[in-house]
């Protein structure tokens, strides 16, 4: 399953038309410890780079946005009584939402995790 | 008790700087410091120093000695710009207060202490915000007669030891600090290092305010850290665990467009202040404690998850714009969303329902009695 990265901090694993999004391992650990994550309704549609999600930490909040077009297909409720699943497995268990891809060429504008690794070390 | 950001590219550092760094310590330009935001996480940070004892760097903070012909003299001076009692100060105890601009808004809060040495007779030691220091600084040498100097001590550091077992740490490490009542300073001598201790904080929880000269300051850090109950806390678990006390942080919940009546801080002006006035902005906070202010600072809780940050609309249950967040976030202690907040008068008796506005939802909320979490000051030892 392909997995692509954006410079928000964002992963997006790809599997036929439907993108699973999440944050990254960097984003989790700058965001520190989070409490409370707020999830789209299933059906929404989002045009890339809009709001689609947000997750605060202690400190503060922080969007998380459709890094392509689609409309939701399925969010990841267990976030809502355990934020705390962000921080301990963000790439796995810790991911947000599913949309179905509206146009899957968008894709092509991201980062792969080598490019992505070294983004962050560029930091 | 107060923030404000600045240029990262220039930013002064406490003489602790290098143990945050190699303790790892994520740090943060803070009002002109790089100072440790957090070193384990905010939410290990806070729990820990609610149940053992948590030792914070809070060197960036002011401290600053008066120093007059008697205490007569140097109480009168400042008592013309900050609304507490200080001449009638006991020797060894300490104070909170504020000073104040000509319309009772709040240049800065701070903490006023009288030693109970007669050597030091005349002098006062005050500690001030990190980020209001130049200002405060200033506003003394502009009002002060000639004859009480303001000595700025740059030459000293301050740690914050806080939480139930700070008391037996410090006992422990030479300093006999169990029969000290809240609120009360004096020296002591900690792990062989001379230092000045008050039992204060800023935490809500038992615990120490220990001042000590920057070029021991790393050694006392050190020997305060090698003990079991001890864990570092960073800035961002500082404001968590004040929140949950329920006390301003200046630049948020107290500035000079709010005054100490507004901001639920009457308690702090003693009663020979309320009655003869005769400080800075005596007339608006005269008159506010008589006819009541138009707003005031409030606790709110949250029903559900999402948090409320500073800058959040606060609405009435009938949806009118009563008020505005002035710090808000999740409280570790209480593990929910608290926050506080200004609101007009009428709404302010806790238990009022109301709404804030989060994202362009109203979230349910109740004024809630401050503070979030009891205190657990120790005003006399056993």
């Amino acid at each position: 399953m392909p997995v692509y990265f954006t410079t928000d901090h964002e992963w997006i694993a790809v599997d036929g038309d439907i993108a699973m999004i999440g944050i990254t391992n960097y984003a989790q650990s700058a965001l520190g410890d989070v409490v409370y994550v707020e999830l789209p309704a299933v059906g929404k549609t989002f045009a890339k780079g809009d709001e689609a999600a947000v997750v605060e930490s202690v400190k503060a909040a922080s969007e998380v946005y459709a890094a392509v077009s689609g409309t939701v297909t399925e969010v990841n409720d267990a976030l809502v009584d355990e934020p705390a699943k962000v921080n301990a497995a963000p790439e796995t268990d810790g991911w947000f939402l599913k949309l179905k891809l509206a146009d899957p060429a968008e894709l092509d504008g991201l980062m792969s995790r080598s490019a992505y690794d070294d983004y962050c070390e560029s930091l | 008790m107060s923030a404000a950001d600045s240029d990262p590219t220039d930013l002064r550092t406490t003489p602790l700087d290098a143990r945050h760094r190699a303790l790892g310590a994520r740090m943060v330009p803070f009002a002109g410091y790089a100072m440790p935001v957090q070193y384990a996480g905010i939410l290990a940070e806070h729990l820990h120093t609610r149940d053992k004892a948590g030792l914070f760097d809070v060197s960036h903070m002011g401290q600053v000695f008066l120093v007059g012909p008697d205490h007569a003299t140097t109480a009168a001076a400042l008592e013309a710009l900050v609304p507490a009692d200080i001449v009638n100060l006991a020797p060894g105890a300490q104070r909170y207060s504020q000073f104040l601009t000509e319309t009772g808004g709040i240049v800065d809060d701070l903490m006023i202490h009288r030693s109970a040495d007669p050597a030091d007779d005349g002098r006062l030691f005050l500690v001030v915000n990190a980020g209001r220091k130049e200002i405060d600084y200033a506003l003394l040498r502009a009002h002060l007669p000639p004859a009480v100097a303001v000595e700025v001590a740059d030459d000293r550091a301050l740690l914050a030891l806080q939480g139930p077992l700070a008391v037996t740490v410090l006992t422990r490490s030479g300093a006999d600090v169990t029969g000290m009542p809240f609120m009360t300073a004096g020296p002591a001598t900690i792990a062989g290092i001379p230092c000045h201790v008050s039992r204060s904080g800023y935490t809500g929880e038992d615990g120490f305010e220990i001042s000590v000269l920057a070029t021991r300051a790393g050694e006392l850090w050190d020997a305060l850290l090698a003990e079991p109950e001890v864990a570092p806390v960073g800035l961002g678990a500082r404001d968590s665990l004040r929140l949950e006390a329920g006390l301003c942080l200046h630049g948020h919940d107290i500035n000079e467009t709010t005054t100490p009546v507004e901001a639920n801080l009457v308690w702090s002006i003693q009663k020979r202040r309320r009655a003869e006035g005769g400080f800075r902005g005596d007339g608006v906070v005269l008159r506010e404690i008589a006819e009541g202010p138009k707003r005031r600072r409030v606790g709110l809780r949250l029903e559900g998850r999402a948090p409320a940050r500073e800058g959040t609309p606060i609405l009435s249950a009938a949806g009118a714009d009563i008020g505005t967040v002035t710090s808000g976030g999740f409280g570790p202690s209480v593990g929910a969303p608290i926050a506080m907040g200004y609101v007009a008068a009428a709404f302010a008796a806790p238990g009022t329902p109301v709404q804030l506005l989060v994202r362009g939802k109203p979230l349910a909320a109740t004024v809630a009695a401050l503070p979030f979490v009891p205190a657990r000051f120790v005003r006399k030892p056993a």
